[in-house]
């Protein structure tokens, strides 16, 4: 087989988009052990949450695989892989060759060792199963306790909320979403769903997860001494690499599978890309793990591209983050969080409580290298410009700037018309 | 394909494209009741943003890109790119309004809808007798739909 997939996830996605840039024909195979075609994997807290039904889950239309001359393996994990041999093998037994293989196998829930987690009642929430599960027990539960304040976590609580169930969020660290987010954008964000009605509680964590002599679930004992009585434990602290397949095949993995900056990784033939892959960072060239969906599509179409022959280097991850929490939208892109004290950085910020907005933009040099908004996001695409061409902002374009109006006329001119305005001859 | 270029040396900031526009996406079709009634009413806007910085001005919208921010940002498959005809493609129904796109879209080519969970981006005027409506009514040509690779 040309072109071999593992995984099913919108790396894949991006990948099968960029082998069909370069090469039409040659067949490709997909592998992936969930059952369904590609979905919209955040899409599961929207249908948990009942905002949308099951047929408007998928990616793609219909008939994309085939028009895309996808074979389509699902249901089917892939058990081992032979780098000399070239060839994985399922498990079910089959055994297939690969010329180029591309491991798009995502993330796996990140579950700490809690006392008495083990046991029905215990759910994550990354996958449509877990979503389906959640959704049949929504209606025989009244309580439930969630444990992470990241992204998922936050998704987790409202959806069931929104089912009706009574949530409390437990955060370890002083703050929600402290990994992309900063302190007043979790406050607002915090403050709106405590307003809703869910509660959040951060600096502690579940000591031990309390079941009767049954074993069935009654509460969670947390580190401040509290007991919370609930039905259901979600566990959503996050995802780490799922790349024990890759390791086990003798292929270099750091905190992900290392990939070079064509997104091949260390065997022959074999190319990683999304949550799985540890990749070029954009802004400080560094190589990095960033679990998210833009980075997980544009990884796998460059790797999409070059396994097809082309010759295209990877561009580089941009972490970047929008999430709404019941209508007030936040987003996040960059470096956010500079390192304290380092001079090298300049903030600035401007928080309005009462109309629940927020803008901080971070420069580093000449530079804008981060950015967050709440509440007004209207010109978010501008600043993600200057973030991710890397223009530089001279003083007048920073005070633009800084007046949250950024625009295409503080472009380089050069830049301006190759983007805008391409191939016309200027006139004397 | 054929896109939209605007050129800044002879846009005057009229904003008669955004007028153009809204009317093209209207229900009546008719420019007064586009601007007095239904853009308050549903929420119609432009898919167009003028600029402007002292004299120079330019008015952009979707570059229907060969390797759009936005499709790779979109988490429900709402936004792709339609192999044949080359447009970038925004499935209303689809979209969850989570504003990834609009985040991702270093050209600032998506808005919120004021009213719904939707965004609105530049669609050509799909189906449009004599294509897009704001190259139509540009009163100086700062707006060229071409064919340019
Ligand atoms: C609830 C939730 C909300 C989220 N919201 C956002 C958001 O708003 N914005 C954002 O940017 N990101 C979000 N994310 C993260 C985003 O979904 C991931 O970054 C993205 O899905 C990664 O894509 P991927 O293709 O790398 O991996 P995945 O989507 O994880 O897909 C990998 C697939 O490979 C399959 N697989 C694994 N091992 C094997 C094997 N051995 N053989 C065959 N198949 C295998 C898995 O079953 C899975 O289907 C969210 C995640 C969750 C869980
Ligand atoms: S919305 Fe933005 S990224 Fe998407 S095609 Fe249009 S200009 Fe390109
Ligand atoms: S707002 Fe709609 S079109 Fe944009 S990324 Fe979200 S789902 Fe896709």
């Amino acid at each position: 087989m040309k072109y071999v997939i593992i995984g099913n996830g919108i790396a894949s996605i991006g990948a099968i988009e960029g082998i069909r840039k370069v090469d039409t024909e040659s067949p490709i195979l997909v592998i992936g052990s969930e059952d369904a075609p590609a979905y919209g994997r955040p899409l599961i807290s929207y249908l948990l949450a009942g905002k949308i039904t099951p047929d408007r889950l998928s990616l793609r239309p219909l008939e994309f695989y085939e028009k895309s001359r996808v074979g389509l393996k699902l249901g089917t994990t892939v058990a081992s892989i032979d780098t000399s041999a070239k060839s994985v093998t399922t498990d079910k037994g089959e055994v297939i060759g690969y010329e180029n293989l591309l491991i798009a196998t995502g993330g796996i829930p990140f579950t700490p060792p809690i006392p008495g987690a083990d046991g029905p009642d215990v759910y994550n929430f990354t996958n449509l199963a877990h979503a389906q599960t959640l959704i049949a027990k929504a209606g025989e539960i009244k309580r439930a306790v969630v444990i992470g304040g990241g992204l998922i976590g936050l998704k987790a609580g409202e959806s069931l909320f929104d089912r009706g169930v009574d949530v409390t969020i437990l955060e370890l660290s002083p703050r929600i979403l402290s990994l992309a987010f900063d302190e007043n954008a979790a406050t607002l964000a915090g403050a709106r769903l405590d307003e809703v009605g869910l509660n959040v509680r951060c600096g502690v964590s579940a000591k031990e997860i309390q079941r009767d002599k049954e074993g069935a679930l009654k509460g969670v004992h947390l580190t401040d001494g509290d007991f919370l009585q609930c039905d259901v434990v979600v566990i959503a602290i996050g995802v780490v690499p799922n790349y024990t397949l890759a390791k086990d095949a003798g292929i270099a993995v750091d905190r992900g599978i290392q990939v070079d900056d064509h997104m091949r990784a260390s065997a022959d033939g074999v190319y990683a890309a999304g949550d799985v892959a540890q990749a070029r960072d954009l802004l400080f060239g560094e190589d990095r793990v960033i679990p998210i969906w833009t980075n997980a599509y544009n990884q796998g179409f460059c790797a999409g591209k070059n396994m097809a022959g082309k010759d295209v280097p990877f561009t580089g991850s941009l972490s970047m983050n929008s999430i709404s929490f019941y209508g007030l939208p936040t987003i996040s892109v960059g470096t956010v969080n500079p390192p304290e004290g380092d001079k090298s950085y300049e903030i600035a910020a401007s928080l309005d409580a009462k109309k629940k907005s927020y803008r901080k933009l971070v420069f580093h040099n000449d530079r804008l290298v981060g950015y967050v908004l709440v509440g007004d996001i209207e010109m978010a695409g501008m600043y993600t410009a200057f973030v991710k061409f890397q223009m530089a902002v001279p003083e007048e374009a920073k005070k633009q700037i800084l007046a949250g109006a950024p625009d295409v006329l503080m472009w380089p001119d050069d830049f301006f018309k190759e983007t805008w305005n391409p191939g016309v001859v200027e006139q004397d | 394909m054929k896109r939209v270029y605007p050129d800044k040396e002879y846009c005057i900031g009229c904003h008669l494209c955004e007028l153009a526009c809204i009317t093209a996406h209207s229900k009546s079709k008719d420019v007064i009741i586009a601007y007095r009634e239904e853009r308050g009413q549903t929420g119609l806007s432009p898919c167009k943003r003028v600029f402007e910085k002292g004299d120079t001005c330019v008015a952009v919208s979707c570059r229907h890109c060969d390797d759009p921010s936005c499709v790779a940002a979109c988490i429900s498959g709402a936004l792709h790119k339609d192999p044949e005809t080359g447009r970038t493609v925004y499935e209303r129904e689809k979209c969850v309004g989570c504003w990834s796109c609009l985040m991702a879209c270093p050209y600032g080519a998506i808005r919120r809808h004021p009213m719904e969970n939707k965004i609105v981006k530049c669609d050509l005027c799909e189906g449009r007798e004599g294509g897009p409506a704001c190259v139509a009514a540009c009163p100086n040509q700062a707006l060229k739909f071409e064919e340019r690779d």
